[in-house]
């Protein structure tokens, strides 16, 4: 089964560029200003969309996702919406592939069974679940594959490669490789590292392997973009949203602008990765 | 629910980590091998008598155990039926049963050559225990806190810092345990390399809620042999507190096979178990979920988002439970009672001036319902609490709630 997550990274395998795999939360800072950002990423240069499905205990999360997740929940974010968030944007974009991130919890408690059926029905073509590592396999991962969609894992630089065979098992869709071990937005990693781990990892897999944590600026992105076949890049985009918001983290007029200005750098960052690694 | 009872209540978990439907290892893949690291760590400490041993020595000479096992006559006599025991762990060394865990993971710790040790705390025992096993081994300690909890926990939080303990304020959530632990937990993701997580209480991933059950587990073998020689039979029943519910899980787990003895947890009901978000009671008021790395009854929203709980006890002040005592209450083994803010305030009163006993609050929870069943019961029924911290820490917060003294 070929998702929009396939097709896309194959297509960009022929044009010898990475994917830009851009994050957002979704409802961040209220669900309309969220839509009206996720369409605009496609334009801006993003490839890949990863919207957050917002918790109240993001075990994994730096301050900056956290206060994110904060917001859109202040903002009435639940699941369903986020799904319908989802759904709203398929009606203008059926190309560009989106995942779902978060955490286990509202998931399992609206059932898997009806969240796979859901966000299938949504247009959702990829899950990551942070806090469902492969030993949890049956819980949500087995099912959604067999609901056609992917589930795509982070690996880690504790991943050894006695344990990176069974976290790549039941991953589909791309690998997310965590440059660093700690929360997102953490502490520039050193970039110098990431071609080796990229390597070791494409040595167990034939999928596309994304490199995120730590990305933040375009020169990040095309240092990566020129190792990874994805960069991700989330704390850098939340917190340029947050710097456009005004009093009581309401959108203004700028913050659509503020976000897509920054993906748009990105982007070029990217697009230019392997050119400049070329030269 | 529809279970079979089992041959053993005492068997689990199973080899993924689950009693039954809960506990589980639902942590980022970050921590995954520290924590297959750490549960084949302790599996082979658990089969060394050498571990055993120097836990054994550490009981004697630095915790002070055997606790005893007290018979509170004036309590008996005032409530007129059964006979009331509290098994005195509140007089271990730091004031609580937490040592009893700290020690035993402070050992592994240094079985597995970690350095530092990280730490989330509530009522601030579970920091203390931590900081003095550091203090005492010579480890770098860091104990997370809800800032809310640095506030209504002073005295722990200077105990701490005297121990040579850093204390990091949460200021994320609802500023109380539950955001102390999702702190201690992204701690521990960043430093892998070096870091050994304490976990307080018998919850988080597996091996953890086997490990501190098992560290726990002494109180309920000195029970079996204090009772035996005290009355020459087993108690009929066993009271305990419950946030996490480690001091509880280490009283019950060796009398869970004998079907005579009938075993009462107490939860934290608060402002009242019909307060929207106004008590702490997971089984009675939540329902299965996951969180810190497990599955098991958890407070929350229709949505699956995390409710903040609230209990005048900030060691029961958490939206969770051990996953073991989800099994056993759906197993229908252990009975899960709940008591409020100020019924425990009642008993931290009557306590204090019947016994000479001042308790902490958390076990104040468990005394209220000891007064409230003991009277219906014969004068002949054993009845066994485990008293599992002193109140030194409470007397403040509990002046400001009866409005001074």
């Amino acid at each position: 089964m070929t998702t929009r997550i396939d097709a896309r990274f194959a297509k960009l395998a022929t044009e010898n560029r990475a994917a830009l795999v851009t994050f957002v939360m979704g409802g961040d800072p209220d669900i309309p200003t969220s839509l009206d950002i996720v369409k605009a990423l496609p334009k801006a240069g993003a490839d890949v969309i990863e919207i957050g499905m917002p918790f109240t205990d993001p075990m994994a999360d730096g301050p900056s996702i956290q206060a994110a997740g904060l917001r859109a929940l202040n903002a009435g974010m639940t699941l369903k919406k986020t799904l319908q968030l989802v759904a709203d944007f398929r009606r203008s974009d059926d190309e560009t592939p989106v995942v779902l991130m978060g955490y286990y919890n509202p998931i399992y408690v609206m059932g898997v069974e009806k969240f796979l059926d859901a966000a299938k029905a949504a247009g959702v073509d990829g899950l990551i679940v942070v806090d469902l590592p492969p030993e949890e396999d049956d819980e949500l991962c087995l099912p959604a594959l067999k609901a056609g969609l992917n589930f795509i894992r982070l690996a880690t630089p504790t991943t050894n490669d006695k344990r990176l065979p069974s976290v790549l098992t039941n991953t589909s869709g791309f690998v997310y490789y965590v440059s660093l071990t700690g929360v997102t937005g953490a502490a520039i990693p050193d970039y110098s590292k990431v071609g080796a781990s990229v390597a070791r990892i494409k040595g167990h897999t034939a999928l596309p392997v994304a490199v995120g944590f730590g990305v933040k600026t375009a020169d990040a992105a095309r240092t990566i973009g020129a190792q990874a076949d994805g960069v991700v890049v989330g704390t850098a985009i939340v917190d340029a949203l947050k710097n456009s918001l005004g009093p009581d983290n309401r959108a203004t007029a700028k913050t659509v602008e503020a976000v897509a200005a920054l993906v748009r750098e990105l982007s070029a960052g990217v697009r230019s990765a392997r050119k400049a690694a070329a030269e | 629910m529809n279970q079979q009872t089992p041959n053993s209540f005492r068997t689990g978990p199973d080899d993924h980590g689950r009693f039954g439907l809960f506990g589980g290892r639902f942590v980022a893949e970050t921590l995954m091998p520290l924590i297959l690291d750490l549960e084949k760590a302790y599996e082979a400490a658990k089969i060394d008598p050498a571990f055993h041993a120097e836990i054994a020595h550490l009981h004697t000479h630095y915790v002070g155990r055997p606790s005893p096992l007290y018979l509170a006559e004036r309590m008996t006599e005032r409530l007129g039926g059964a006979k009331i025991y509290f098994k005195r762990d509140e007089l271990n060394h730091t004031g609580a049963h937490k040592i009893n865990n700290v020690l035993g993971q402070i050992l592994l710790a240094r079985r597995m050559g970690k350095k530092r040790i990280i730490a989330e705390t509530g009522a601030g025992q579970h920091g203390v225990a931590t900081a003095t096993a550091c203090a005492k081994y010579g480890l770098e300690c860091v104990v997370y806190m809800g800032a809310v909890d640095v506030e209504r926990q002073k005295p722990n939080v200077f105990r701490m810092k005297m121990l040579g303990a850093t204390v990091v304020p949460v200021q994320s959530g609802a500023r109380t345990l539950k955001d102390a632990m999702n702190e201690a937990l992204r701690d521990w993701v960043t430093n892998v390399e070096n870091t050994f997580y304490c976990i307080g209480t018998a919850a988080g991933p597996h091996p953890y809620p086997a490990m501190v059950r098992d560290f726990q587990s002494i109180i309920g073998k000195e029970v079996r042999e204090q009772i035996m020689a005290a009355e020459g039979r087993l108690p009929d029943s066993l009271v305990a507190c419950i946030g996490g519910g480690s001091n509880a899980i280490g009283l019950f787990h060796p009398f869970l096979d004998d079907a005579s003895v009938a075993i009462y947890g107490v939860e934290a009901a608060g402002h009242g178990l019909d307060v929207d978000n106004g008590h702490a009671a997971s089984l009675a008021g939540g329902k299965p979920g996951v969180l810190h790395g497990n599955r098991t009854y958890l407070l929350m929203d229709d949505d699956g988002q995390i409710l903040e709980g609230h209990s005048i006890s900030a060691g029961l002040d958490y939206p969770g439970i051990g996953p073991e005592h989800a099994w056993l209450r759906d197993m229908g083994r252990v009975k899960y009672l709940s008591a409020t803010d100020k019924e425990a305030l009642d008993a931290f009163q009557l306590c204090s001036k019947l016994e000479g006993i001042i308790p902490a609050l958390e076990p104040a929870h468990a005394l209220a319902k000891v007064i409230e069943l003991a009277p219906t019961l014969p004068k002949d029924h054993v009845m066994v609490m485990n008293m599992c911290g002193r109140g030194d820490k409470d007397i403040f917060a509990v002046a400001e709630h009866l409005g001074g003294m």
